[in-house]
């Protein structure tokens, strides 16, 4: 049986002169086409390093992602990224930002009124389209995020990587981009992959929740398919039986199994 | 600028038009004359407040000067001597009186001339070294050391050697000048391309920008502010050396100028040359560091 992305028994351990810590050990996990997952653990368990094995960015040092076939092992568009810190560059405006990405993954096969047409048109996606003339320094930190899925999202990837999206953003934005981000799977259906330390947010937003274990040698603990019809409401949720069912198993994995240690 | 003047214009219509027209005729012309009178004030004492104070200053020490060079036993002249004596050169940077007898405004030109040539050099052999060094560890551990000593010479020290080579002042002036102002601009350049933040890096790795694309568009932009810094301490350097090395190489520079003037005991022509470099090397300064800014707009905020 082919799944469309396999991270297939992988390990990943650093070294530091002679001695070796082994951070990710034996990580096998299927995403479906269309499927939304989330990664979420404690600070440290390697969440962040098994995102980027699968953008390419960090080599494992056992095993190997598969997707939709064929073997992956250096970064690509195929896997856009939509990093923590949003790392737009801060010499180009948004539209550039963007643009830069468009023109790389579709140079040869759009013309420049199409490449020009496929930037505006995901900048409108996200509601950036007001600041495109801007730079990044000009523009809020949600509205940054904002274009940094756009630019991911304009590589039209097999699957979005997303790298605790959320993480750097108040309360109150944070609701907002994530209830943009449901409606953009909703809409285009991406295969999406999240890390994530916010137990609602994973709840609220995913298919199925991939819980590690603490590091070092951290494993996948448990998978919870959350069972939640879409499109979802958040303030629909609050009072939902399965939901709040799944946002326990989720705390009690964390907080009674696998309680966060201090570094020894 | 553009602001007070759209305000102005704005807080000067409003009363015109509910206002009668007759009145609004009698109304408008002092509103507006005031509210022009208060912008011309404002710009006017901005410029006062840069311009007044060192003026002032200027003044204060030409007066401690003249007092102390007003003795009869003085060894300098005061600046009422230099005025009288070396009027031409104050008054006229132009003139042409015959091959060796020329305004300072020419000497200065060709040795900006010598400069140019040499800072050019420097400039893109520098950034293409420091891009060199920045990006391959190797390349840093070969070459960083030898930089780190070479850098530490004297300008003047590598002008019997490019004379030797060259065999002629020109070149060696300009040789002179490269190798003053190429460390700061490899250095610089070395340590901004190796500080281009992880984050851009990987933006490029998920791209797949080749490398062309990757030192265009990430390299440069973000090592940006670092290689001006190289840049504008270059520029200093260069002005430094070429005085130097001209009072040694001969010729028709601002530095031979300074070395003729003391070989023929024209102290008071010495004070004008200086102010002129003073001057130029200001100038030189601010350009290098007006095109940073306009270059790096945007780079350094996050």
């Amino acid at each position: 049986m082919t799944h469309y992305c396999r991270i297939d028994h992988v390990d990943k351990s650093f070294k530091r002169g002679n001695t070796e810590t082994l951070v990710l050990k034996d990580i096998t996990l299927e995403v479906e086409k269309g499927e939304y997952v989330s990664i979420i653990g404690h600070s440290g368990c390697g969440k962040s390093t098994l995102l980027n094995i699968v953008a390419g960015l960090t080599p494992a040092t056992n095993g190997g992602v598969i997707l939709e076939g064929r073997e992956v092992n250096e970064p690509g568009p195929d896997r856009a990224v939509v990093f923590q810190n949003h790392s737009l560059l801060p010499w180009l405006t948004v539209y550039d930002n963007v643009r830069l990405a468009v023109d790389k993954v579709f140079g040869q096969t759009k013309s420049r009124a199409e490449r020009d047409a496929w930037t505006l048109h995901n900048l409108n996606l996200v509601q950036m389209t007001h600041a495109k003339d801007k730079r990044p320094s000009e523009i809020s930190g949600g509205m940054k995020q904002r274009v940094g899925i756009a630019r991911a999202l304009a590589m039209e990837p097999k699957v979005l990587l997303l790298d605790e999206p959320f993480g750097a953003l108040d309360a109150l934005t944070r609701a907002h981009l994530q209830d943009t981000v449901m409606g953009l799977h909703q809409k285009l259906g991406n295969t999406v992959m999240m890390i994530t330390h916010d137990v609602d947010e994973a709840v609220l937003l995913s298919d199925r929740i991939v819980m590690m274990t603490n590091g070092p040698e951290a494993q996948i603990g448990e998978i919870l398919s959350v069972p939640l019809m879409r499109p979802r409401k958040r303030l629909e949720l609050v009072a939902d039986a399965a939901f709040l069912k799944c946002r326990q198993r989720v705390l009690e994995f964390l907080y009674e199994r696998h309680q966060y240690v201090e570094a020894a | 600028m553009n602001m007070p003047v759209a305000k102005s214009e704005i807080s000067a219509s409003i009363p015109s038009a509910p206002t009668a027209p007759a009145a609004a005729k009698v109304l408008a012309l002092p509103l507006k004359q005031t509210a022009m009178n208060t912008r011309m004030r404002a710009t006017l004492g901005k410029f006062a407040a840069a311009v007044l104070p060192p003026l002032i200053m200027v003044l204060l020490l030409m007066v401690v000067w003249q007092v102390l060079c007003m003795r009869p036993g003085a060894t300098l002249p005061a600046p009422t001597k230099i005025w009288i004596e070396a009027r031409d050169l104050i008054v006229n940077p132009f003139f042409v009186n015959g091959p060796q007898d020329i305004g300072l405004g020419w000497r200065v030109l060709i040795s900006l001339q010598r400069v140019a040539m040499g800072y050019g050099l420097a400039a893109v052999i520098g950034i293409a070294l420091g891009t060199l060094i920045g990006q391959s560890v190797w390349a840093m551990r070969g070459l960083d050391p030898i930089f780190q000593v070479l850098r530490t010479i004297s300008p003047l020290a590598w002008l019997p050697i490019s004379l030797a080579a060259f065999r002629d002042s020109q070149p060696s002036a300009i040789f002179v000048i490269f190798i003053t102002s190429i460390w700061p601009i490899i250095i610089n350049t070395a340590v901004g391309i190796r500080n281009i933040p992880q984050d851009y890096r990987n933006v490029a790795a998920v791209l797949r920008l080749n490398p062309f694309e990757f030192f265009t568009k990430i390299m440069i932009p973000s090592a940006a502010p670092y290689i001006f810094t190289g840049l504008r301490i270059g520029i200093g350097l260069s002005w430094l050396a070429i005085v130097a090395a001209e009072m040694l190489t001969g010729g028709v520079g601002i530095g031979f100028f300074i070395w003729d003037a003391w070989n023929s005991s024209r102290l008071p022509d010495i004070f004008v040359a200086l102010a002129y470099i003073g001057i130029i090397g200001f100038v030189l300064d601010r350009i290098v560091a007006g095109i940073a800014s306009v270059v790096t707009r945007g780079t350094a905020a996050n």
